[in-house]
């Protein structure tokens, strides 16, 4: 039996604030991996940083016969890079992950290590036509506005200025996706489970093409991988006549099971394997839609011999944003529901 | 001088839509309730500060306004705990999406304007800027909450944070027009340790964004003899750099046009050429779209003049503004106040106007 059960309260509020407060734009991870490095290394059996900059952990079990879980949570956000400086602190950037430019006219954003305060304005509307303002803003139109004495170089990354809040039964922030699953994935390393060597694999640049999840794989060469993320829920009123019927997931419904998407079919067993613990241990959960999007399961499924991967992820509004909404009950359920499962995995679970 | 800072953060940390300014006026009120003899508000909300002249009375006065009231959003219906919105002032409605804003519901209720995914939008509207009408407030609460706390007609206003640029520059919303009213507080500062003659209304104006009728009705009221407007201007900043557009930090701007008095325009220039505080011409060869509109035609007609404060993405919830400039604005602007003397007015003239 594990020796203890992983759960969300204030001390896991208090690093989730951390970690989203944290700028880790793809690429340039290096606070966040400092902060995992930070809260993992008393707990684990082996940790390194690889080339890439992935934090990869081994927990070791004690039974026979334990199989190699690979868990991946990935520490990199949507961001963006200075590419040109255009003077009197005014810098051209080019946008990192996948953010709709129509959210960055009017936010205040931070750059570089020091998390240098910013702004992307936009042309006063009293200069501007009624035409003009029905055609979106895009990104080679805006500038960074770092003030007239900036010093920063090209070449610095930068993101959506921190704004981590709790209201009443969400948590709003910028880069809930992923520091939800960072801070979900490190609460399992400080748990023991005999029956599996928990390999935890913190990776970088998701965003951007899965591309540190698939180098972890062929580190760990796992047995099965299951990938901890966030996934959007687009359960907002439809807009016009019908129903929302795109939704992919719903905020309030648990943690979300991804079946298939763009990046990779789920393995059938585990998805089957998961279902079933959620109903005999009363844990809301829910199938994400099938459909686009990816998570890192793409990444890894398809490494060395092929790796059984299932994602698991926790619904938030407004990806890759400036603010995202999640519920707190949402992200609670996953630790709950990661937790009965991988205490119950045995060999027999890829057999069938 | 003090550092005006804190009072300039505390400004744009307040809510005070046009027509419901009252949290920013009690701030400001507070502030100046030392620095003036007598402080009192006018029936639509102005604030109204006396600060008495040297003068033997009947002493001649000079208002000086800055309106107080911002732009931001009402709530127009509420779906699912979705709410939706209209704009107060003029919104370009392309920076609202991720915007953080507060609803002054039953009580404030934090929350962020949304963009919802483009399948949800009808066809034609997913391709360009997405509208007001499809734009929603998610608070983070569950419907039934929001359904009792948020009513139609509930305000909205921008939550952004003030942050301090680089350089010493502020930025935040509502720096149009709290950047004036701080100007406007340096300048009552300095006024403890000047000697004036003529009486000095310090006004803060509401409905400025909307109506102009703060404006208006202070200057009836108190009927003075000169008025001074500051507002803020159009700086140069990115896809904007036209004639109408003044660098940022480099000095005020005075007013020019057919809203603004000539002499007045020649007498602040010679101040500033004197004081070397640098300053320029802002050109608006009609409407100055600022109070100074209504203020020329109140009663029997005032002398009017605007001063400017450079600002960046006017009407946004990032303005951007340099501290020095709403330093040397209220500087000009007391050490206009106490070179008045006071038979200034009779010697006022639309033809002596060679200043340029």
């Amino acid at each position: 039996m594990p020796n203890k059960t992983p759960t969300i309260s204030a001390p896991q509020f208090k690093l989730l604030e951390k970690l989203c407060r944290a700028v880790g734009v793809s690429g340039g991870e290096g606070e966040v991996r400092k902060i995992v490095l930070d809260e993992i290394k008393s707990s684990v059996d082996e940790v390194k940083v690889d080339a890439l900059g992935n934090v990869l952990a081994t927990k070791k079990g004690r039974g026979a016969k334990r199989l190699r879980v690979m868990l991946d949570a990935h520490m990199d956000e949507v961001g963006f890079m200075l590419v040109a400086d255009d003077g009197e602190g005014l810098y051209r950037f080019k946008i990192i992950g996948g953010i709709d430019p129509r959210n960055l006219a009017g936010k205040q954003v931070v750059v570089g290590k020091e998390h240098f305060p910013g702004v992307i304005g936009a042309k006063p509307i009293h200069h501007t036509t009624p035409e003009e303002r029905k055609k979106p803003l895009a990104e080679d139109a805006l500038r960074i506005d770092l003030g007239p004495e900036s010093k920063i170089k090209v070449g610095e990354r930068g993101t959506f200025a921190p704004n981590f809040q709790r209201v009443g039964p969400s948590l709003m922030s910028k880069a809930l996706d992923n520091r939800l699953g960072i801070a979900t994935l490190i609460e399992f390393l400080k748990v023991s489970y005999p029956n599996v060597d928990l390999c935890a694999a913190f990776t970088v640049q998701e965003e951007i093409g899965l591309r540190g999840a698939k180098v972890a794989a062929q580190y760990f060469r796992p047995d099965l991988a299951i990938v901890i993320d966030a996934t959007p829920a687009n359960d907002l009123p439809m807009q016009f006549e019908g129903e929302n019927i795109f939704y992919n997931t719903k905020l309030g419904l648990g943690p979300a099971l991804y079946v298939s998407n763009s990046s990779a079919i789920d393995d059938p067993r585990l998805v089957c394997f998961i279902q079933d613990i959620a109903q005999k241990a009363k844990i809301p959960y829910q199938i994400r839609q099938p459909g686009g999007g990816g998570t890192n399961a793409g990444g890894i499924q398809r490494t060395v011999v092929g790796v059984p991967v299932v994602s698991i992820s926790v619904p938030h509004r407004y990806t890759h944003s400036p603010i995202s909404v999640a519920r707190i009950d949402d992200w609670k359920n996953m630790p709950a529901l990661l937790h009965a499962a991988i205490s119950q995995i045995t060999p027999a679970l890829l057999k069938r | 001088m003090t550092d005006i800072l804190p009072f300039l953060d505390s400004l744009i940390s307040a809510p005070g839509l046009s027509a419901y300014e009252r949290p920013v006026a009690q701030l400001i009120q507070d502030k100046w309730k030392p620095l003036v003899d007598e402080i009192s508000s006018s029936r639509i909300g102005s604030l109204h500060g006396l600060k008495k002249g040297r003068g033997k009375s009947p002493r001649p006065s000079i208002m000086i306004a800055t309106h107080m009231d911002a732009i931001g959003l009402m709530v127009t219906k509420v779906v699912d705990g979705f709410i939706h919105l209209d704009e107060i002032g003029g919104i370009d409605v392309r920076i609202l999406p991720g915007t953080p804003v507060i609803v002054h519901g039953k009580q404030d209720l934090p929350g962020v304007i949304v963009m919802p995914l483009l399948k949800i939008l009808p066809e034609d509207t997913r391709d360009g800027a997405i509208g007001l009408r499809h734009l929603l407030v998610d608070t983070g609460l569950l419907p039934s909450k929001v359904a009792s706390l948020v009513r139609v007609g509930d305000l909205v206003s921008f939550n952004t944070p003030p942050t301090e640029l680089s350089g010493e520059v502020i930025s935040g919303h509502s720096l149009d027009n709290r950047a004036s009213v701080a100007a406007l507080t340096i300048c009552l500062e300095e006024l403890q340790t000047k000697l004036h003659l003529w009486d000095v209304w310090a006004v803060a104006t509401a409905q400025e964004e909307e109506t102009l009728g703060g404006a208006a009705t202070s200057a009836f009221h108190l009927n003075p003899d000169l008025a001074i407007v500051v507002d803020v201007t159009f700086a140069k900043g990115p896809g904007v750099d036209g004639w109408e557009n003044f660098p940022l930090g480099k000095g005020p701007t005075l007013g020019w046009g057919a809203n603004l008095h000539p002499y007045l325009y020649k007498k602040f220039k010679e101040l500033a050429d004197r004081l070397e505080i640098p300053v320029a011409m802002d050109i608006t060869p009609t409407h100055s779209g600022t109070d100074a509109y209504s203020i020329q035609v109140a009663r029997n007609g005032i002398p009017t003049i605007v001063i400017g404060i450079p600002l960046r993405y006017m009407h946004t919830p990032v303005e951007v503004v340099a501290v020095k400039d709403i330093q040397r604005a209220g500087r000009l602007i007391a050490e206009f106040i106490s070179s008045l003397e006071l038979d200034f007015a009779s010697k006022i003239s639309w033809e002596d106007d060679d200043a340029k």
